[in-house]
């Protein structure tokens, strides 16, 4: 494929991909670490009520109204979670699992009981996305990465997305110590003055962010994929914390270039003529090399079970 | 709920808690209904190594806890060197229950003790090479300088147990405060810790620990604190530490033959 077809057609979904994939892949390394992972699985699903509530308010699919919306609502949801986890005792899983289908239905009767079918809003769309629709039709080649002209032209998702992952990637990087510390001793970063609290709330917040963002762009499945799998999987090959995060962004990457070529060209290679969903081939190669990980991984065992304990 | 501490540190009076390490006035903490800690007053000698004692349950590791701010307390005041406990974090060092932690966590042993330089280097301070000397010093001291890229998980309870101890070494703290130390430990562990914390007093460092076998509080500690959700004694184990008192503490969860038993090795 030359540079006339790919620019348009295929950079930019793969760029929102890539950026979709590690803005998310990131915190999720530190979710998975505090058992948390399920919160990017909670917070895609609970956006769909906030959206659906963004476009009965405005009337229509316009990108600020329903980033807030899914915003809001991923805030009442996170609160929601907390709120229930330490006034009713109970382990973090339980608290997502019951804020999170409750939303969820509650999005979708919302959905089905309004008139959507004018505009590009289903159930379906919320959770494969649309990624082969983000193309880039002002381009021309390569050379319209240096023209003003044609980079107006840029679907609103690709800066969005860019944004996101930078904001995940700077609070990562500044808080990156204090995250460490109390993830792995919770009690021991409060002795040192940490405020555990505030500080897992941001995570869960810029966690929620990441989420938001990818959500808007291509749909729930990547952004549940990749919380979890590229964490999980760069966990058995690594036995440090900043080796895990680079693992995770690397499998990341790779999920999503992979993820969506092999969506494009893998049918057809196959001798078939459509194209499968890109959202979904992502997520299946995510969990592709995590199984590998998992088969083959050089620190796949669980050696953290203290003895006698 | 701390906010008192303060102003006690300059108020004058007969009893001068300044001087004290770790004082505690009235302090109640409670997980649900019932109390945990029920208005307990403890006042922690300077240069000395204290055991906090009592049966399962009795509120020990909750009343280290609440003293810290890890957990909140429902009332009650601390002071650490007769100041509030925020003002004086840096000369505390506190070592948690080894089975607290997961200790499948991705990190090796030396990122454990580096992050007892938390307060030292700060949020984004570079971990430069006299850190990780310090880091690995405090290894050597503990008998763990040969496993410094070891993942923690790799490890055996009482090595990790000795890899939380370096940490809190590495703090280079006023005040250690270890919560069950020598749990499930092997007796090479128990011995290193029991002398790295001879040499902390040695050094003038005051040493609190929550300990939970009697038959060594003779040999390892200066002052008993028994507790049972209340105070039952405090003070010098010759006197603290009687018959009389376990009994207060342990009520009939002592064998009466444990008692006497320890009855004749206090005579």
């Amino acid at each position: 494929m030359n540079g006339e077809e790919f620019v348009p057609l295929s950079l930019t979904p793969l760029l929102i991909g890539v950026f979709a994939a590690v803005a998310c892949a990131l915190p999720g390394n530190f979710l998975l670490l505090r058992k948390q992972a399920l919160i990017g699985d909670a917070i895609s699903h609970v956006v769909l009520p906030g959206i659906v509530v963004a476009f009965l308010l405005t009337g229509a699919i316009t990108a600020l109204p329903m980033m807030l919306g899914a915003a809001g609502a991923a805030i009442v949801a996170v609160v929601m979670i907390e709120a229930i986890r330490r006034l009713g005792k109970i382990e973090p899983g339980a608290a997502m699992g019951v804020v999170f289908t409750t939303m969820f239905a509650g999005g979708v009767l919302l959905l089905e009981q309004t008139d959507t079918s004018t505009v590009h809003l289903d159930v379906e769309h919320a959770l494969y996305g649309n990624l082969e629709s983000l193309i880039w039709l002002d381009a021309t080649g390569w050379s319209s990465l240096w023209d003003i002209e044609a980079l107006a032209g840029l679907p609103a998702e690709l800066p969005r997305m860019l944004f996101a992952l930078i904001g995940v990637a700077l609070f990562i990087a500044v808080f990156w110590r204090a995250l460490k510390i109390s993830t792995f001793d919770e009690g021991f970063a409060r002795t040192q003055g940490i405020r555990v609290e505030a500080l897992g709330m941001a995570l869960v917040i810029t966690a929620a962010v990441a989420a938001v963002a990818a959500f808007d762009a291509v749909g729930s499945i990547i952004v549940i994929a990749m919380f979890i799998c590229p964490p999980a999987a760069a966990r058995m090959m690594t036995n440090t914390l900043e080796g895990q995060l680079g693992w995770s962004v690397l499998f990341a990457v790779t999920s999503a270039v992979m993820g969506y070529v092999l969506a494009g060209y893998g049918p057809l290679w196959l001798g078939a003529y459509d194209a499968v969903s890109a959202a979904g081939m992502i997520a299946t190669v995510s969990g592709v090399i995590l199984a590998l990980a998992a088969k083959f991984g050089p620190c796949r065992s669980r050696t953290g079970a203290p003895a006698g304990a | 709920m701390l906010e008192l501490a303060s102003n006690l540190g300059q108020a004058p009076k007969a009893e001068d808690l300044s001087k004290s390490p770790l004082s505690i006035r009235g302090l109640t903490v409670s997980y649900g209904q019932k109390p945990a800690v029920f208005s307990v007053d403890m006042t922690v000698e300077a240069g000395k190594m204290t055991a906090i004692i009592g049966p399962n349950g009795a509120g020990k590791s909750t009343m280290l806890k609440a003293a810290l701010g890890i957990v909140p307390p429902v009332s009650g005041q601390v002071q650490v060197f007769g100041r509030s406990l925020d003002e004086q974090r840096a000369r505390i060092a506190y070592v948690p229950q080894r089975a607290s932690v997961d200790w499948d966590f991705p990190t090796r042993v030396i990122d454990v003790v580096l992050m007892g330089l938390y307060r030292e280097l700060g949020l984004m301070g570079r971990v430069r090479a006299k850190h990780r000397a310090t880091a690995m010093d405090c290894l050597a001291r503990v008998g763990m300088g040969d496993f410094a890229d070891r993942q923690i998980g790799q490890l055996s309870g009482g090595q990790q147990q000795r890899v939380f101890l370096a940490r809190s070494l590495a703090q280079g703290a006023d005040l250690y405060l270890l919560d069950e130390p020598f749990a499930g430990v092997d007796a090479a562990t128990e011995k290193a810790i029991i002398s790295v914390l001879k040499s902390l007093r040695e050094a003038g460092k005051t040493v609190v620990v929550v300990h939970h076998d009697l038959a060594t509080v003779n040999d390892y500690f200066d002052n008993v604190f028994l507790i049972n959700t209340r105070k039952v004694a405090e003070g010098p184990v010759a006197e603290a530490f009687t018959a009389e008192t376990l009994q207060n503490a342990y009520g009939g969860r002592l064998a009466t033959a444990q008692v006497d038993q320890l009855a004749k090795a206090l005579a």
